[in-house]
């Protein structure tokens, strides 16, 4: 359940029982975009619905990112991970940032994270995909 | 030479590397000065002027330029189109030429960027405040390094590796071999920021940026400048022949920018714009891939290189891997590839890089490039991507008179 004083990271991440990413999708080419489009990139109208994307992906590349700018904790692993034919760029979390343990390949689902916590106390809440289960 | 073709008539670069004595305006002046001087002309013969910097583009770089080498009231486009700047401002004087403004014009890029680090990505204070959504993702604190990376050795090596997703055959080791031809040509290139030979073992074994990219397999940022002086068919015949012998032909001359993809909004797409826009060169240049002696590529990253062999289609779609491996692109190869060293060693001072290429080229066409010749070179090709996107490809030719 979403607490009161949670607020996600950014407005495409659902917070709540079943967390979740949604997309803005083009009502007439179904291109699919996360954030806020004057209209479609693809076919230029202007109609948009939301989307839910599925929770569990694929990862498509990968990148551990060991030298980043000042105040980014590294190592770091980024991604594109691809949800049901829909790209999503992400961290991968909840597995050591090491060639080892990241593959192209590897089958990942969505997970949440504190990103921390601000004079209110609202806690913002970021996601990331971690090795799938099983 | 028909009426309507474009020629580079003089062209020139400095070296690249660290110059703390001399600012944007002398690194250009020197580039400007030495294309005038290569095609036995002057700035009073140029009928515009293409200035390229990312950095100083909207400081009039071009009329800076102009206070120092001659103020002739000719129209200055300043120009920034990422990394694909230098490029961009090329065509902006061949654009001019081939519209009928002006039958001769200059085209410059310069940079400095000696100890500038990272070009993107965020930096990150402390949270503090109240969580407020901003932006166009709302978001409440920076993303990057949360979500995903914006830093560039990170965006090209998930570049690299998406391409090893969909065809196979990449490894770490693959990508640094690639670094190592790199390295290896660099030695043979005087103006090269870094022409040291390095061994896969120290690639492999230097500073991780953004795995699979080590430090080494990184572009250089350098200081540096590049100059071209183009000119339409009709005036170059009205010069001397010596001059006529030694101008390089601009069989092709495009750029694109990238077309809506379905993953582009997640991780840029260099590959598509860099297709359409070979497709177009080789068309408009009437030839095709097995026609080149030699390909300035944009290896910004070692991992760019594997995927732009494709996109140029110097090899099968998806043989990549196997093209690289068969020894192809090293300069005593079928298709060498960055026998300057590339972005890698040479270095990318940004503005300067998509003039600098059509530099080497031209000097490989013209057999004037001393002990890295190319033997023999009557056709080449320079790329570069400007992340955005931004392509920018031109097919040179060695003149037949």
């Amino acid at each position: 359940m979403q607490m009161a004083n949670q607020i996600p990271l950014v407005d495409y991440l659902v917070l709540g029982d079943e967390p979740h990413l949604v997309a803005n999708e083009c009502t007439s080419c179904q291109a699919r975009y996360f954030d806020r489009r004057n209209a479609c990139a693809s076919c230029g109208l202007t109609e948009f619905h939301s989307v839910t994307i599925p929770t569990d992906g694929e990862v498509r590349a990968f990148t551990i990112v060991a030298f980043a700018a000042p105040g980014i904790p590294t190592p770091y692993v980024a991604a594109m991970v691809d949800c049901g034919g829909t790209s999503v760029r992400a961290n991968l979390i909840n597995v050591p940032a090491d060639p080892d343990h990241v593959s192209l390949g590897m089958q990942v689902q969505l997970a949440t994270e504190l990103i921390g916590t601000d004079d209110e106390g609202t806690e913002a809440i970021g996601f990331g995909f971690e090795p799938k289960e099983g | 030479m028909a009426s309507d073709d474009l020629w580079i008539l003089g062209i020139h670069m400095t070296k690249f590397g660290k110059h703390p004595d001399k600012d944007m305006v002398d690194l250009a002046s020197e580039a400007v000065l030495g294309a005038l001087t290569d095609g036995g002309v002057t700035m009073a013969d140029m009928g515009v002027i293409a200035a390229g910097s990312l950095m100083a583009a909207s400081a009039g770089i071009g009329q800076q330029l102009q206070k120092q080498l001659g103020q002739t009231g000719v129209p200055v486009y300043n120009v920034a189109n990422a990394c694909a700047t230098g490029a961009t401002a090329l065509r902006v004087a061949m654009m001019a030429i081939k519209s009928g403004e002006a039958d001769m014009g200059l085209a410059f890029g310069v940079e400095k960027l000696s100890g500038a680090g990272l070009l993107s990505g965020g930096s990150r204070k402390d949270d503090s405040g109240v969580f407020t959504p901003s932006g166009r993702h709302g978001a409440v604190a920076p993303v990057d390094g949360r979500i995903g990376t914006e830093i560039m050795p990170g965006v090209f090596a998930q570049i690299g590796m998406e391409y090893g997703h969909r065809y196979g055959g990449t490894s770490f080791e693959l990508f640094a071999r690639i670094s190592e031809k790199n390295h290896s040509h660099s030695t043979l290139n005087p103006l090269a920021a870094y022409s040291k030979k390095m061994s896969l073992e120290e690639i492999m074994g230097d500073v991780m940026i953004a795995y699979p990219n080590t430090r080494p397999m990184c572009s250089a940022n350098c200081d540096g400048a590049a100059a071209a002086v183009v000119i339409s068919g009709a005036k170059l015949r009205t010069l001397s022949l010596g001059q006529q012998r030694r101008a390089v032909k601009v069989s092709a001359s495009v750029l694109t920018s990238d077309p809506w993809e379905e993953s582009c909004q997640i991780l840029p797409d260099v590959n598509t714009l860099t297709r359409n826009a070979v497709t177009m060169a080789y068309e408009q240049a009437g030839i095709g891939p097995s026609d080149l002696d030699l390909v300035e590529l944009h290896d910004c990253f070692a991992t760019a290189e594997l995927v732009h062999y494709d996109n140029l289609m110097l090899c099968e779609q998806g043989g990549a891997v196997d093209f690289f491996n068969s020894g192809a692109t090293w300069r005593d190869g079928s298709m060498p590839v960055n026998v300057s060293g590339g972005l890698e060693s040479k270095g990318h001072p940004i503005g300067a890089t998509g003039i600098a290429n059509v530099w080497e080229v031209a000097t490989h066409l013209r057999d004037e490039a001393g002990p890295r010749q190319i033997e023999g070179a009557t056709v080449g090709m320079t790329h570069v991507i400007g992340l955005g996107s931004a392509c920018g490809i031109h097919i040179l030719e060695k003149a037949t008179v």
